[in-house]
């Protein structure tokens, strides 16, 4: 946990110091930090606010790792580990799954992506028998065809699967 | 993302091809929903009026798939334009745009968009502008705001929607043209202005009628002046800026454009469908009521209409010093 | 007296067949909308606007409103039973309507939800009915400077939200209101922080994004590392008396109730504000003022009941701008506008003498709606509870799923969807080390609307800064606002002098 207090702390340093420079940069062409600036008699520039927050950002960073040195927050005095292997595990198979989720819809769309995740975590993450996990993984995307394709009219992204779609829009819409 | 959409759409269209339900004589029609991107937000003026139109074609059943509205109003329309640019089916994206269309790809070169390739399915309407004060300030003419405007110098402000967009473009021409220091302040949107105009928060405003009638009905907001080429029918009494000795109109797109790449028989349904949208009984209503102009125009001509709309517009920015 | 006559006109209007049963329908559909992550009121009333073709103009209207009425009351549901915000206006709600869940009072949250928003509802309506007019000449006089000071306040009641751990408190508020400035500059015209020039950036990183991240995906994670899947959500056995025996302790709610129902109208009716400012308010004046708001966060009614109250009672604030000045307080009331002015009617200053016909009934159906809505809400529960009965690992990824289609359907782009992922990772390992995120979220809300009014102050006043102070409504907003900012500074250090004495 340590280590970890002390590796987020820097990430985060950076995360701010990029955003930093970007809210210098203006869409305009003009030179780094024009749009930082404090325009007289107008106020701040487009990047002011982005910048000193950003700042503000950095700064809190730096009292983090200070506390860090100093012991004097909770984390950084945790001798726990910060995942241990279940966590590891969890985050791989759970939080890995749902990335391959999203990743699935650019191919065969929010439908046949989600079928293949929830079989995937029903049946080997759940262990639910295969009645419980085709019913829910088959009822899902029929409801959600239904809520948002046909009643909401929010036309979900089908990817190479659209073409088994047309004659349901032939009948739903 | 737009690679792989492009993809799966070659694969949509083959196997299609194969199944042999393409090709046949039949006009072109849409075969699922049609993207109809918004290029504003929620609510605004262009939002309103794709509702309207969507409504149009659906109460009354023109197209066999529905419109889907979708906002895209990021970066001045730059969302918009973009994700029209990148369409994955041309075929099945349309847009409504204002004059955003014209302006965002001048100001935002990197953008890579070059809106003479955009299909031209219809120019709906032309919108109109109206320089609005407010009742309490004592002013019933033209002359009288040049002279009051004039004696504030900066302490006078004009509210308006956007930066370099129409409204700043209006109110540059006035400090420039009567030699004013019209303060400029950037809005969201012509709602908030027309009620921080009834209020009192800011002294004038160049709002479209649509925006400010409802205060103009209540007798807070007071037309002074059209900036258009003739006087407007539901504004008799309202000279128009040329009748005052300026060479100067201005007046907003209302238009539908199709993706680039959009094919020819796509165009020419959607064309159709516009045509009939814009013959419909709501759509005049629509169009008297809000004192909006403008014939329908499609094809060529409208083009002929962006290319002397973008000149223009390449000439307004350059003098206020927007572009280079 | 006339208004009660004209009202109770309206009333009757609503009553008629076909009205009511598009109000049942409505707040049906409403209720389910709002309760799903992602959707909204917003999307309920713009989907469902061309379907009003088919009904007069004032049904079409009274449907729509039914809608809004029953979105507001499902924002809760998601607040509470999955944890995650269906909408911005629920998010307090989640602060503890998650951990009464979690401990096994998602009836009584879900209960007290429903009564809160009734009540808030209806002092709102007897306001409007009551005072429109007056109300909406209040409403004028907010400008841009007034309104960054009420943002300010916003703030200043949510000092005390953050963890314990400060500098991580400020990295988080610091953090989202840099995320709020994601996407355009209004004031400058400016495109700005496209980080790595994905145009996905344009249109800014909207609340539900992260909100759905941190709460759906990260919270998940969390919950399933720290109990290792051995977890049930709640036991309360559902019964017709359990539902009332929690009626009955939601009176002990009256306090978030009345604070939220009062301070959500008041910010509701101010046209740049709206309902979620309302609730985040109505919420921390609730924890500031209470006796023990150490209870805050773990599960107090109070804490439920006044997000609750304030965002109904804020809706129908927002309807007033609408009605009155024609002019939107909310996304949704400015759909709802369009839908007027589809249907050839000019919303404005004179459509309530002009257009009596349509104005008393629309008003009416508040009432009606609001009713139907409690109702429907208290019947629906049962429903909402047998859910979260069932086994977490049926339940985590129903819940993944519906963040995932939610993410997508509130600005249906891919990119949004991988960012809110990002978020939610992100969430869950900055969860172990103690980073707190709802300051974030917060400023992600607060955060568009106090720039630009704050930016667009100075430019009125040439850059000085002293116009929040020398404006008369302004000028004590901003000095409440500094003085509830910085008594826990001057707490802090007074307690350590002392200390060190």
């Amino acid at each position: 946990m340590r280590r970890a207090e002390l590796v987020t702390a820097v990430i985060l340093s950076l995360l701010s110091i990029y955003i930093m420079w970007k809210s210098g940069q203006s869409a305009w062409g003009d030179g780094w930090g024009e749009s930082i600036r404090y325009i007289e008699g107008e106020g701040p520039g487009s990047g002011f606010w982005p910048f000193w927050l950003a700042v503000g950002m950095l700064g809190s960073c730096i009292w983090v790792i200070v506390n860090w040195v100093r012991k004097a927050s909770p984390p950084s005095r945790s001798e726990e580990r910060f995942l241990d292997n279940y966590g590891i595990m969890m985050l791989l198979k759970v939080g890995g799954g749902v990335t391959a989720f999203i990743g699935l819809i650019h191919f065969i769309g929010m439908y046949g992506a989600m079928t293949v995740f929830l079989i995937y975590y029903l049946a080997f993450l759940g262990r639910h028998n295969w009645l419980t996990t085709l019913s829910i993984a088959i009822g899902a995307p029929i409801v959600t065809f239904f809520f948002f394709d046909v009643a909401m009219r929010i036309v979900l992204p089908k990817g190479y699967l659209e073409p088994l779609f047309l004659p349901l829009y032939d009948i739903f819409l | 993302m737009a690679f792989s959409r492009r993809m799966l759409i070659a694969a949509g269209a083959a196997v299609i091809g194969m199944a042999g339900l393409m090709g046949t004589a039949q006009a072109w029609e849409p075969n699922k929903p049609i993207d109809f991107v918004i290029m504003a937000g929620k609510g605004g003026g262009a939002d309103k009026m794709a509702r309207l139109m969507q409504a149009i074609v659906e109460e009354e059943s023109m197209s066999p798939k529905p419109l889907i509205p979708v906002n895209k109003a990021g970066g001045s329309g730059a969302e918009a334009l973009v994700a029209l640019n990148t369409a994955g089916d041309p075929d099945h994206t349309i847009m409504v745009t204002l004059n955003s269309f014209f302006t965002t790809p001048l100001r935002q070169p990197g953008l890579g968009v070059d809106i003479m390739e955009f299909a031209p399915v219809g120019r709906m309407a032309e919108d109109t502008f109206l320089l609005w004060v407010h009742k309490d300030e004592g002013i019933s003419t033209f002359e009288e705001f040049i002279e009051e405007a004039k004696s504030r110098g900066d302490g006078w402000v004009m509210g308006g929607t956007g930066k370099n967009s129409e409204d700043n473009i209006i109110t540059d021409f006035l400090n420039n043209n009567y030699d004013l220091s019209i303060k400029y302040i950037p809005y969201k949107g012509g709602g908030a202005v027309a009620k921080d105009l009834a209020g009192q928060q800011i002294d004038s405003s160049v709002n479209n009628p649509s925006e400010a009638l409802g205060f103009y009905e209540s007798g807070d907001l007071i037309p002074l002046v059209a900036f258009t080429d003739e006087r407007l029918p539901m504004f008799p009494d309202v000279p128009t800026a040329k009748e005052k000795g300026a060479d100067f109109s201005y007046y907003m797109q209302r238009a539908v454009v199709g993706a680039p790449g959009m094919s020819e028989d796509a165009l020419a349904f959607y064309q159709g469908l516009f045509n009939n949208v814009y013959g419909s009984d709501k759509w005049q209503k629509y169009m008297s009521d809000k004192s909006l102009q403008g014939d329908k125009l499609d094809g060529d001509d409208l083009k002929n209409y962006w290319q002397t709309q973008r000149d223009r517009h390449e000439e307004i920015l350059k003098a206020s010093g927007a572009i280079k | 007296m006339d208004v009660l006559f004209l009202l109770l006109d309206g009333v009757i209007a609503c009553l008629e067949p076909l009205n009511l049963m598009l109000i049942v329908i409505g707040v049906t559909v409403g209720l389910f909308i709002g309760a799903m992550p992602g959707l909204g009121s917003v999307n309920g009333v713009a989907i469902l606007l061309p379907a009003t073709f088919l009904v007069p103009p004032t049904s079409a209207m009274i449907f729509l409103a039914a809608i809004y009425y029953g979105a507001m009351y499902g924002g809760a549901i998601s607040s509470i039973t999955l944890g995650i915000p269906g909408a911005s206006t629920a998010v307090a709600t989640t602060f503890d309507g998650r951990p009464l869940a979690l401990s096994g009072r998602a009836n009584q949250a879900l209960v007290t939800a429903a009564i809160a928003s009734f009540v808030g509802g209806t002092f709102a309506n007897l306001l409007f009915t009551g005072f429109a007019p007056p109300l909406a000449s209040v409403a004028l006089s907010f400008g841009p400077p007034e309104i960054f000071a009420l943002m300010l306040l916003a703030f200043a009641t949510f000092v005390g939200l953050g963890g314990d751990d400060i500098p991580k408190t400020i990295f988080s508020i610091c953090f989202g209101l840099a995320l709020a400035a994601v996407g355009f500059d209004v004031i400058s015209g400016e495109p700005r922080l496209i980080f790595m020039d994905i145009t996905g950036f344009m249109h800014g990183i909207n609340f539900l994004v992260l909100a759905i991240g941190v709460y759906g995906i990260g919270e998940m994670l969390w919950t399933i590392n720290s109990t290792r899947d051995d977890i049930t959500m709640t036991g309360a056995e559902i019964t017709v008396r359990n539902v009332m025996n929690a009626a009955k302790k939601s009176v002990g709610a009256w306090r978030g109730t009345a604070i939220g129902s009062g301070l959500g109208f008041f910010v509701g009716i101010l046209p740049a504000a709206g309902a979620t400012p309302g609730s985040l308010m109505a919420y921390g004046v609730t924890k500031m003022t209470a006796k023990n708001p150490e209870q805050y966060g773990k599960g107090s009614i109070n804490g439920v009941a006044a997000p609750e109250a304030a965002n109904n009672s804020a809706s129908t604030g927002a309807m007033l701008p609408m009605v009155t000045l024609g002019i939107p307080g909310s996304p949704t009331t400015a759909v709802l506008l369009g839908g007027m002015v589809i249907w050839g009617l000019q919303p404005g200053p004179r459509l309530f003498t002009d257009q009596p016909d349509f104005v008393w009934p629309l008003v009416g159906s508040f009432y009606v709606s609001n009713f139907i809505a409690v109702l429907v809400n208290l019947a629906f529960i049962p429903l909402f509870l047998w859910m979260l009965k069932m086994p977490f690992t049926i339940l985590a990824p129903v819940i993944f799923t519906l963040s995932v289609v939610g993410g997508y359907a509130a600005t249906q782009d891919m990119h949004d969807v991988w960012l809110m992922l990002i978020f939610g990772l992100g969430a869950f390992l900055l969860r172990i080390l103690d980073y707190p995120l709802a300051p974030a979220g917060l400023a992600i809300v607060l955060g568009p609307i106090a720039e630009p009014t704050l930016r667009q102050s100075l430019l009125l006043s040439d850059g000085d800064p002293m116009i929040f102070f020398d404006r008369p409504i302004a000028g004590p907003i901003t000095i409440i606002a500094l003085v509830l900012i910085f008594l826990p500074l001057f707490k802090l250090i007074f307690d350590r002098i002392r200390k060190k004495t």
